[in-house]
Parts: structure tokens; C-alpha cells; sequence
């Protein structure tokens, strides 16, 4: 599913990372925890997550996620905006409940991550 | 491995600061990229430099991570000033915190960040005394299994 699909079903803005709406999103992550999102990591993956900080997004350079979707109508700030121009992450919002945005992606065959035994990430 | 170092280099943390916090991580990061290492291991070094300085920002008043690449391993020291940690093999335990509110607030605090830096180094040791700091050194193997 592209990012642009995602975009859609979502009903989102996007804020920055235009250029990345045709990237393919194979999986994606639900979490507000940064430690749980540094165990999910490499291209072509989504979190969703419902904290807007500038340490989500160092978070996710660190994690190699190109895609972030802020839930429950939260508004990233300026900072967070530009740190994800910086580190070339797209940031899209949906006024959706986290619950709702996971259903509709899962109905939609995104898949979850089933965290993998030590050193095999 | 420290006489035939390629390169070696040395990063300050500042506790309490959020705002730069993860940049030294950031920069070895690039780095390591720079230099050509495989994605897996700058993956797992990243990460593992990453929750080594966000735990000094956290926990302490400052620190300095050093990094050391050869052609074998890359090595990591993070040592810092701050309030050491009383009992090792509890912070080590998955879902041990002691993070403030503010902490939980930015997402952090879930008590994975130590058992994160030792499933993703290939060796790994701490030590700390209550009081004056924590020091912690990883090892990633390039040439190893998980190369
Ligand atoms: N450098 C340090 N100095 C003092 N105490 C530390 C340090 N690093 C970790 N600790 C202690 O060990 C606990 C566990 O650390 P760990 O990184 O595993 O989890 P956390 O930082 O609480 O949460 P997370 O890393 O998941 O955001 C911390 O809550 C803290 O009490
Ligand atoms: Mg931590």
C-alpha cells in the first residue's frame, strides 16, 4: 500500500515528505513508547503514534522509518516539522482514535512486526 | 583493538537536554554510513548509541561517547556524571523505569532502553557507582555471524 493510499484511508494532511507518497509501506507500528519503536526498524515501514515531540522523529532517523502518522488530530510543531524535513521522514496527521487508524490499515493488508528473538532485527 | 584503530572519535551529552538529545548518535551514525558499513550493524549501533544517550540525558549531568571503528569491531563507550544506578541487574530487567512524568511524556520510560543496547551489541558490559556515574562499553563485530 502506498503512502498516498495510506494518505487516503486515513483521511491525513500531510505536513512534509510530499515526495515520499508513492514509497511502498509493507508494515506498520502503533506505539507512543520510543524503546518499543527502536525495535521496529528498516525501509519502507510506518509508525503511528499519538506523540508529536522532536524526539519521535530522532527516534525514527535512528530506526530508519520514513513515514510517521500523528493520530487523534495531534498537530506536530514547528520543530517537529522541520526536524522531519532534515531527516527526510514524512509526517501526515488523522483525526482518527489510534484504534480506528490501526483497524482500517490492518483491513487494508498492512501488517504488524512480530519483534524477532536478540540481534535479529 | 585501541593499536590498530582507524578512527576514533569522542562526542559530549548534556543531561537535561532534550532538544540536541540523539545528535551524537545521529553523527556516528553518518559516520558509520560514510565509511560504508552494512545497514544491519549501523542499524543495531545506532540504536544501541542512541538509548546509551538518551539515558544520559536523563539520568545524568554529563557524559562523553566515544566511538572506535577498526576493521574487526566497532566500539562504543558511553560514560557519564550523574546519579549511577543502585542495583544493575533491576535496570537491566525489561520494564524496569524510573523515568519522570515530563520523561514518559516524550514517549520514554519503558524501561527497554538497556535490554535494547544489549540485544543489539555483540558484547556488552556496565558498571556504576550511586552517585558518580555509569559507564557502559559495546562491541559489534563486523566480521561476526551477524554481519
Ligand atoms: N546512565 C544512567 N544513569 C543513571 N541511571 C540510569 C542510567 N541508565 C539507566 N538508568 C536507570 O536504569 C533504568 C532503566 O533504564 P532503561 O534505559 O532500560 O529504561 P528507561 O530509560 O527507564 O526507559 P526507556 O529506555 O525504555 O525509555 C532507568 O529508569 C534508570 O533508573
Ligand atoms: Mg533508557
Amino acid at each position: 500500500m502506498t503512502l498516498d493510499k495510506i494518505k487516503e484511508s486515513l483521511n491525513c494532511r500531510v505536513f512534509c515528505g510530499f515526495d515520499k507518497l508513492q514509497i511502498d509501506i509493507n508494515s506498520a507500528k502503533a506505539s507512543d513508547l520510543m524503546s518499543d519503536v527502536l525495535r521496529f526498524s528498516g525501509p519502507g515501514k510506518l509508525l503511528l503514534t499519538g506523540l508529536t515531540n522532536i524526539q519521535v522523529i530522532r527516534t525514527c532517523d535512528i530506526a530508519g522509518i520514513c513515514a510517521v502518522v500523528f493520530v487523534r488530530g495531534k498537530q506536530p510543531s514547528t520543530e517537529t516539522i522541520e526536524l522531519s524535513k532534515k531527516c527526510d521522514i514524512a509526517i501526515l496527521t488523522s483525526d482518527l482514535s489510534m484504534f480506528e487508524s490501526c483497524g482500517i490499515l490492518y483491513a487494508n493488508g498492512i501488517k504488524g512486526v512480530t519483534i524477532k528473538p536478540k540481534n535479529n532485527i | 583493538m585501541r593499536d590498530k584503530a582507524a578512527f576514533e572519535q569522542v562526542f559530549k551529552i548534556k543531561g537535561g537536554d532534550f532538544i540536541n538529545a540523539g545528535e551524537s548518535s545521529i553523527r556516528i551514525r553518518n559516520i558509520l554510513k560514510d565509511i560504508g558499513i552494512d545497514a544491519n550493524i549501523i542499524r543495531r549501533v545506532a540504536i544501541a548509541a542512541y538509548e546509551a544517550e538518551m539515558n544520559v540525558v536523563m539520568y545524568a549531568q554529563r557524559g562523553l561517547m566515544k566511538v572506535v571503528i577498526n576493521p574487526e569491531q566497532i566500539f562504543l563507550r558511553v560514560e557519564d556524571k550523574g546519579q549511577g544506578i543502585e542495583d544493575i541487574e533491576l535496570a537491566m530487567r525489561p520494564g524496569f523505569s524510573t523515568a519522570t512524568e515530563e520523561m514518559r511524556e516524550r514517549g520514554f520510560g519503558a524501561g527497554m532502553g538497556l535490554p535494547n543496547i544489549k540485544r543489539n551489541s555483540d558484547h556488552f558490559s556496565i558498571r556504576s557507582s550511586v552517585g558518580q556515574g555509569t559507564k557502559l562499553e559495546m562491541i559489534f563485530e563486523l566480521n561476526g555471524e551477524n554481519g
